[in-house]
């Protein structure tokens, strides 16, 4: 298998084009924008779409566009271009158009910094726009993935007429790592049933998220909530690293995740008995899986780079069956092993003492 | 008599529209829409277009187009329909894309999108209608709204002072060199009407030809809105709006354009075409040749922008990739990038890698003064810390470190130019941790160096420093 040496951020690119993405559509942003320079020197080249739109808001409703025809689009923003995205994304939910939109999360609120964050997560995994939707939103750890977590969201996205997003941060964004470059996907799903392609086959369909009467708009509703359904029941992923007879469960996602592996393997040495759950999917989320483990687990902890928000996930899946604890750097500051290696130390005391 | 056939572009019964009356549209007596609606319609027709037009209707009174037109349809978002459109078209270059935008939508919220489609040139057509009001929503004032015109956010009317001029948005477009044909008309006598006909033709089919962006204002009437009966609304609209509308070409450039000079290339997905591209992305260090790491490397390497410190690390982490290791590589960005100091973390590694940054080196290469200050106290103990001792003074502490002081910089300039000094540490830290041998890290080097003038004073430069250490 063809290697390269690439950054995240790249490899993102690399992922799209073998998925059959054929336009891309973006506003340069700090730290997300090296997609954007890989986007317009491999689209063109490969007969495709990229236009530097003039705003987020408009990079958004180009995506709605070319999905509406059925035709595999993305768009890539960090933070604040995210949160200009809202609307448009919430429209391609309720038009059940199928997109990949890539957040490469910065420092917030506001302008913030353009070092990492996760603190986009209630903003991604809850609905960041208006009405009931969700996102499905996958949370890569490395190139590889950033690569390969691109085709599965333009999979998911297609699977289920559903915007996708791509939640990762400055360091994975920014690291080059070896990434297996994927061959193009076999097939593209015909999307002719509903698609507005400018072609007399489906000159009459239609694309559109409006449906004044309240009965009809509330069965839209229960039908998008059912596919969710589906989507929580059918595609979560995540990675269990020494969880089996572990006293205490990590539970952390992107670069963080990588950061506490390094530590598990640390507390192990230190006789800690330690174990990670990595969500691979944000939303869905892996509830079933954190609900199993706190059946043998003494306690959880949830890291993250943000003042607490996945935390409440971890909450919600644990039930109160045990203590789930919550550590936190923002602001662009990343964890030292060290440090987690103390606050492993001080819950697992905690838990002996009990 | 013809004229009173409904057009074939129109769907015969509306079975979109909700309540009872699929026969008759939703606007208001007097209100412009449905005569603009018919004109489009007929000249899709005339024209053959209708089967593969694709018709944006926007938010306000003709969000409801796709009642109406038996063609493709999408409703957009307030005030983007011509981004909407712009894709639609990319993506279909074939396709002939109708943006229809009221003047809140068009010259308000969505100011922008109309600007930059326009501005782009793309090959689409743009039908404004202009009724001075925020008709749809309740009758507030409009980015067309005239001075003195009341409405429900201009309750004692629109004062220059306070709310600004009515925008002239024909005007605005055709101050811009891409857009083609750029014309106002209006719908509030028989003759205007011939003319707003001929316009939109026009319009379409200078589309149709591929001829570029094209824009049709039409001064429309709102009797709702503008609580006038009909026939006072038209006579408003003619003694009134046309004073600040006036009507006329703005832009023609339809004559001097080529046919599908604006056209837009598109392929569609292509397996083969992109595994061809994709391979071609892969690295020049070609195959795996897998090699025994005596240890992992951790490594960190900081100086100054422009030494060389990223590419530095770039090279070992391709030779370590060749080599058939994990391999990460991290460069400082941000606020740690502030005073052109430059750090990279690079991690070799027989095992996945956790995380990616390296806060306790093994390996630590000192390309300034600052940075062996900064970075020495987290090498670990025994370590190994290398510095260039053209540059940086002082000496580490060698009783805990095993330190490599070499002047890289002076080296470097023997073999002909500073800007290898970078390589000649890469020789000297591969000699100190005999991670690979110098025959494949040439052999490497060799593969990856873009220029290809260059090699041989990089190799040259990476011998000297391996001896350097090897020799010492």
């Amino acid at each position: 298998m063809a290697k390269q040496f690439m950054k995240g951020n790249d490899a993102i690119i690399v992922g799209a084009l073998a998925a059959g993405c054929r336009a891309y559509y973006g506003y340069p942003i700090t730290p997300a924008s090296e997609i954007a320079h890989a986007a317009a020197l491999h689209f063109p080249a490969l007969g495709g779409v990229f236009i530097q739109a003039e705003s987020e808001v408009s990079a958004i409703n180009m995506v709605y566009g070319t999905s509406g025809m059925g035709v595999r689009t993305m768009t890539a923003s960090s933070s604040p271009g995210f949160s200009l995205k809202q609307e448009g994304l919430s429209y391609c939910a309720g038009a059940e158009l199928p997109c990949v939109v890539v957040n490469i999360v910065r420092g917030g609120p506001g302008l913030g910094n353009i070092a990492p964050e996760q603190a986009d997560y209630f903003q991604i995994t809850k609905g960041g726009g208006h009405g009931n939707y969700r996102l499905i939103a996958l949370a890569p750890n490395g190139a590889q993935e950033m690569c390969d977590l691109t085709m599965k969201a333009f999979e998911l996205a297609d699977k289920y007429r559903n915007p996708a997003c791509i939640m990762a941060d400055g360091i994975t964004g920014q690291m080059m790592e070896v990434v297996d470059i994927p061959e193009g996907v076999t097939d593209l799903p015909d999307h002719s049933a509903w698609a507005v392609t400018g072609k007399p086959d489906t000159s009459g369909n239609l694309i559109s998220s409006i449906v004044l009467d309240p009965h009809d708009l509330e069965d839209h509703n229960l039908k998008l909530d059912a596919k969710y359904k589906e989507i929580m029941a059918n595609e979560v992923m995540y990675e269990e690293y020494k969880t089996e007879d572990a006293d205490l469960i990590v539970v952390a996602y992107g670069v963080v995740s990588r950061i506490v592996y390094s530590t598990v393997d640390l507390a192990r040495e230190q006789g800690l008995k330690v174990g990670l759950l990595r969500p691979i999917t944000l939303w869905p989320f892996p509830t079933e899986v954190i609900a199993r483990l706190a059946d043998s687990a003494s306690a959880f902890l949830a890291v993250e780079l943000s003042t607490g928000q996945m935390v409440e996930d971890v909450q919600l899946a644990v039930n109160g069956k045990v203590p789930v604890h919550f550590y936190g750097r923002c602001g662009g500051v990343v964890p030292g092993s060290e440090e987690l290696l103390d606050e492993f130390n001080k819950i697992t005391e905690g838990v002996t003492q009990s | 008599m013809k004229t009173f056939e409904k057009s074939n572009s129109f769907y015969q019964v509306f079975e979109r529209k909700s309540g009872p009356a699929k026969e008759a549209t939703h606007y208001c007596p007097g209100c412009g829409h449905g005569n603009v609606h018919k004109m489009i319609a007929e000249s899709m027709e005339e024209l053959d277009l209708t089967k593969r037009t694709v018709f944006v209707s926007p938010v306000g009174c003709s969000v409801f187009g796709y009642y109406y037109f038996d063609c493709g349809n999408f409703q957009a978002a307030h005030g983007r329909a011509a981004a909407v459109g712009t894709a639609i078209k990319r993506t279909n270059p074939d396709a002939i894309v109708i943006s229809y935008q009221g003047d809140g939508d068009l010259a308000a919220i969505g100011t922008a999108e109309t600007i930059h489609a326009a501005n782009r040139g793309e090959n689409i057509t743009v039908f404004f209608v202009n009724n001075a009001i925020y008709g749809m929503t309740g009758g507030q004032m409009a980015p067309t709204t005239m001075i003195g015109q009341r409405s429900a956010t201009t309750p004692l009317g629109r004062k220059e002072d306070i709310h600004g001029n009515p925008i002239r948005m024909a005007e605005m477009l055709a101050t811009l060199p891409a857009p083609t044909y750029i014309e106002r008309v209006a719908i509030g006598n028989s003759k205007h009407i011939m003319k707003a006909r001929k316009a939109i033709k026009k319009a379409l089919r200078i589309q149709a030809e591929g001829k570029g962006y094209s824009f049709v204002e039409i001064v429309s009437a709102c009797p709702t809105g503008w609580k006038m009966d009909p026939v006072n609304a038209r006579d408003w609209l003619v003694n009134d709006m046309l004073k600040v509308f006036p009507l006329g070409v703005f832009k023609d450039e339809s004559d001097n354009q080529d046919e599908d000079a604006w056209k837009r290339h598109f392929e569609p997905f292509d397996k083969a075409k992109v595994d061809v591209y994709l391979d071609r992305m892969k690295s020049a260090v070609g195959e795996i040749e897998p090699t025994v790491l005596p240890e992992d490397l951790n490594c960190k390497f900081a100086g100054f922008g422009g030494q060389g410190i990223l590419t530095l690390g770039l090279f070992l982490s391709q030779i370590g990739m060749r080599g058939g290791h994990h391999v990460s590589w991290f460069p400082a960005y941000g606020p740690e990038m502030r005073g052109g100091t430059a750090n990279c973390s690079v991690n070799l590694s027989s095992e996945r890698i956790g995380t990616p940054l390296v806060d306790h080196p093994n390996v630590l290469v000192v390309m300034n003064q600052p940075s062996l200050e900064l970075f020495e106290k987290d090498v670990v103990d025994g370590g190994t810390i290398i510095l260039d001792s053209t540059v940086v003074e002082g000496t580490p502490d060698t009783k805990r470190l095993n330190a490599v002081m070499i002047p890289a910089s002076d080296i470097a300039d023997e073999v002909g130019t500073p800007k290898v000094a970078n390589v000649v540490i890469l020789g000297a830290l591969v000699a100190a941790t005999d991670a690979f041998t110098p025959e494949f890290c040439e052999s490497t080097l060799r593969a990856i160096i873009k220029k290809k003038s260059l090699i041989d004073m990089n190799i040259e430069a990476f011998r000297r420093g391996y001896d350097f250490v090897k020799k010492a």
